[in-house]
């Protein structure tokens, strides 16, 4: 429960009067506050400025220090104030905190000192609110990123326990960390110029010889050049090798683009060997040298650039294919229209409307080539509108395109941000909810525990288990504890309703037990009640530290002694707690004299139920209660493959 | 004529001022309680306890009234396991006895102090008044289920035992049963009070939130 509310729980206490008359059960009793103490002003002097506030409103958050009693520590006796010797700035978000519920973080504070403040007075920096969220973490990261960078220039030392694979791998990947990366660097870098300047080279026209007409180096000098892209390719495939050896994960790697890219670029010269000097197949090997260019991409391993370059097209694409298909539109409706301009005149070079693409092309890039001109006054007009058009379009996405390059790439930094805190988050908000509702059902556990270390245990016992829950805390359960009296039925989690659910299931046969007499079945299911049991229960002295499995989390030790007011129509075996106390006035269950009770024990999976018999080391089966006016007798029922079930019966 | 253009740009201009202005004073709606001496007369809470109420009020409600939405959701974070939507709607119809679509401090500390220090014909009035939806004078059968059916929901889904589609039927019939003298199949309030009185359960229950404040 936000504690932030507490001022409304005397409220919706007051409205529960509203479930009484609905009510079948009687309530439970609400707490007591022993503490009445008038609510006093509390004094926190923080490096001398004073800060006054309601003792209740540090209540709010008990497990801070302020609200804890850990601020004892700074009490200073003479001036009758708590004294803290930390920064007043800082202290004012935190005093507003336990004012309003929400911190706040200010903008003009720096991040570590105020983490150090959140730390100091025991507050948790996610509950910061929505309102200055985002700029706590982004403060955040900035600190730690740099905090990292200062870190990092120490990583780069040689672990001694690398072995030589890794350290080819982190040689490549980080060219400074060694001498002979680096040199291998270098030398990559340089073959790949080497390379990329051969092929363009090999095109030249070199000085024609006396016989010869002009022909390109490549033709002239073959032998120089073939050697060249030997070596290049001879240098790269053992890179390549090399890479592939040292990869962490090798299928991984195989999948990257760079190692595309290094495929790529020499496989050409190897088809190239193994192909024969054919004719059919000579062309398509020429048409493969092409793609020996690709050997300029290797480039981007040297160059970090062209790898942002890379990422950022890749998220643009959208935006680049919009740009391409508006485009193709308008070239499509312009050459339409020119070439039914166009058609009437004679020696057109408008042939076709694909043919006049070229020409809306050319003249809406504004280039104008001149290869192909409209002749008839209705073209030249539709020509004149085209470049005029041309301008628009091509020079106004430009920007848009540029400018959406930033911000896409800064958005989808800070969308992924925001997904990972909104799952953060809202994890956070099913804990703090499930948080709560499990306090509840905890606290009821603890104080079934508590009644019975009551009876048996020895103070030291009861101190030991009895939780400090708050008043605040023991109210809300007993309004909780009041809902459930008034539905007569029950809070469980998850799993117990899961196994439940089970059970009903399983449970096809009835039990053993006889019924009891006159019980109102119109109830479906018996109310619980709390009645004193006056024996000592042996098992109650069993330290709580049982090594009971923990098979099902809830159910530990003996936290529940049940009463089973069998009603043989209901297959559900239901369970309340109920501990017998033969003089309270507060039986209620209508009829029946309840003389029945089950101590229900989680047994190991490995324990399945038999036909009969009796579940659970045997040593746990309570004796006989010596004051009880009939003996009671020990029965089973069967029960699910989970909970064991003794039933103890008064016949 | 540029002149006119101008002007029509600026009374549009002003024109739209004076709509902003509009939006940031219905925001600002501000209800001050009467005085703390009227309020102590008229409730049976003590200075210091009014105090102490109205702070609280104040700090969750800073604009001095509660609207439904606020109210539903401070009361669902009470109830954490279930839906407490539906309950809380008819009790801020119950609290809100103006009618006025908000809940004031007066009516908040008028209803409390039925509620923890009034009479038990008194409470039982309140009651029977949350349970009559329609304010008509009678509980009838589908007002009782609905009014059962909003705390079952509160329960949420994992109970034990597990709970029926059926149950706030079951438990209708078992309250009219009870309540319902004279079989007419609505109840009144003379009869909802007569049958209360009788009940032991209810009248011990009545008195359990005495020492709320």
């Amino acid at each position: 429960m936000a504690t932030g509310v507490a001022a409304w729980l005397p409220f919706a206490r007051a409205a529960a009067i509203g479930w009484m008359p609905v009510a079948n059960c009687p309530m439970p009793i609400a707490p007591r506050d022993n503490s009445k103490r008038q609510d006093e002003l509390i004094i926190l002097n923080v490096s001398g400025r004073r800060f006054q506030t309601w003792r209740t409103t540090l209540d709010r958050y008990p497990d801070t220090l302020l609200g804890s009693s850990e601020k004892d520590f700074f009490y200073n006796e003479e001036t009758k104030e708590y004294f803290f010797d930390r920064d007043p700035d800082a202290f004012r978000s935190i005093l507003n905190f336990y004012r309003t519920g929400k911190l706040h973080y200010p903008r003009h504070e720096c991040i570590s000192a105020y983490d150090e403040e959140l730390t100091f007075f025991g507050i948790i920096p996610e509950i910061i609110g929505d309102c200055c969220y985002e700029e706590y973490k982004d403060r955040k990261r900035e600190n730690l990123e740099r905090l990292q960078d200062d870190q990092e220039e120490n990583k780069d030392m040689k672990l001694p326990n690398m072995n030589f694979r890794e350290t080819m791998w982190r040689a490549f990947e980080n060219p400074h960390t060694s001498t002979m990366a680096l040199v291998f660097y270098y030398v990559t870098g340089f073959f790949i110029a080497i390379s990329v300047i051969t092929n363009v080279v090999e095109t030249v026209p070199c000085g024609s010889t006396a016989n010869q007409k002009d022909m390109p180096c490549g033709e002239r000098y073959t032998v120089a050049f073939f050697c060249m892209d030997t070596a290049c390719v001879m240098i790269f495939t053992v890179e390549y090798l090399l890479r592939l050896f040292a990869a962490p994960s090798r299928y991984r790697f195989m999948r990257s683009v760079m190692s595309i890219i290094d495929v790529v670029a020499i496989l050409p010269y190897y088809i190239g060997l193994v192909m024969t000097n054919n004719e059919d197949v000579s062309g398509a090997f020429v048409t493969l040298r092409v793609f020996r260019v690709f050997r300029i991409f290797k480039f981007s391993r040297h160059s970090q650039g062209l790898r942002i370059l890379g990422y950022t097209l890749k998220s643009c694409a959208s935006e680049l294919g919009f740009l391409l298909f508006s485009l193709t539109m308008a070239i499509i409706i312009f050459a339409t229209v020119m070439f039914y301009a166009e058609k009437g005149s004679s020696s057109s070079k408008f042939t076709s409307i694909p043919a006049s693409f070229w020409y809306t092309i050319v003249t809406m890039t504004t280039l104008g080539y001149g290869d192909m001109v409209p002749k008839t006054i209705a073209g030249k007009i539709f020509g004149s509108i085209c470049s005029l058009s041309g301008v628009l379009v091509i020079a106004l996405p430009v920007p848009v395109i540029v400018s959406n390059f930033s911000r896409i790439y800064h958005q989808n930094q800070r969308a992924d941000k925001r997904r990972a805190q909104k799952k953060a988050r809202l994890a956070r908000i099913r804990i703090a909810k499930s948080g709560s509702a499990n306090a509840f059902l905890q606290s009821k556990r603890n104080g079934l525990i508590n009644e019975l270390l009551e009876l048996t245990g020895t103070e030291e016992d009861e101190q030991k288990l009895i939780k400090s829950t708050s008043l605040l805390e023991s109210q809300h359960h007993h309004l909780l504890h009041c809902l459930e009296k008034t539905t007569a039925h029950e809070f469980v989690d998850e799993q117990m309703y899961e196994q439940n659910c089970l059970e009903t299931v399983l449970q096809s046969y009835p039990s053993r037990s006889p019924s009891i007499s006159s019980h109102d079945s119109s109830m479906g299911t018996c109310c619980g009640h709390r009645v004193k049991k006056n024996i000592p229960l042996p098992n109650a002295s069993v330290p709580p530290a049982h090594p009971v499995p923990v098979h099902q989390g809830p159910l530990q030790e003996l936290s529940a002694i049940h009463i089973q007011c069998s009603d043989p129509s209901s297959h559900t075996a239901s369970r309340s707690t109920l501990n017998l106390k033969a003089d309270d006035s507060r039986i209620n269950c209508k009829g029946g004299r309840i003389t029945t009770a089950i101590i229900s024990l989680p047994t190991p999976p490995a324990l399945t139920p038999d036909g009969d018999g009796l579940h659970g080391p045997p040593q746990r089966r309570p004796p006989p209660p010596s004051g009880h006016p009939t003996p009671p007798s020990i029965q089973t029922t069967t029960s699910s493959a989970c909970t064991s079930i003794v039933k103890v019966s008064a016949l | 004529m540029w002149c006119l253009f101008f002007l029509s740009n600026v009374a549009s201009v002003c024109v739209h001022a004076d709509k902003a202005d509009d939006d940031l004073e219905m925001t600002m709606v501000c209800h001050r309680p009467e005085g703390l001496d009227q309020l102590e007369a008229q409730t049976n809470f003590s200075k210091r306890e009014l105090q102490v109420l109205y702070r609280g009020f104040k700090n969750e409600c800073p604009s001095g009234v509660v609207n439904e939405e606020t109210f539903k959701q401070i009361y669902s974070q009470f109830f954490p396991h279930g839906d407490a939507s539906t309950y809380a709607h008819y009790l801020f119809n119950a609290f809100d006895t103006g009618h006025s679509g908000s809940i004031k401090f007066e009516d908040f500390v008028t209803a409390l102090s039925i509620l923890l220090r009034g009479t038990v014909t008194e409470k039982l009035q309140w009651t029977f008044n949350l349970y009559d939806i329609n304010r008509d004078g009678y509980i009838n059968k589908e007002e009782m289920t609905d009014i059962v059916r909003a705390i079952y929901d509160m329960m949420g889904k994992y109970t034990y035992p597990v709970l029926k589609h059926d149950a706030p039927k079951q438990h209708v019939d078992a309250f009219f049963q009870k309540m319902d003298k004279n079989r007419d199949g609505v109840v009144t309030l003379d009869e909802f009070i007569l049958s209360c009185q009788e009940d032991e359960n209810i009248m011990r229950s009545l008195q359990l939130f005495e020492n709320v404040i």
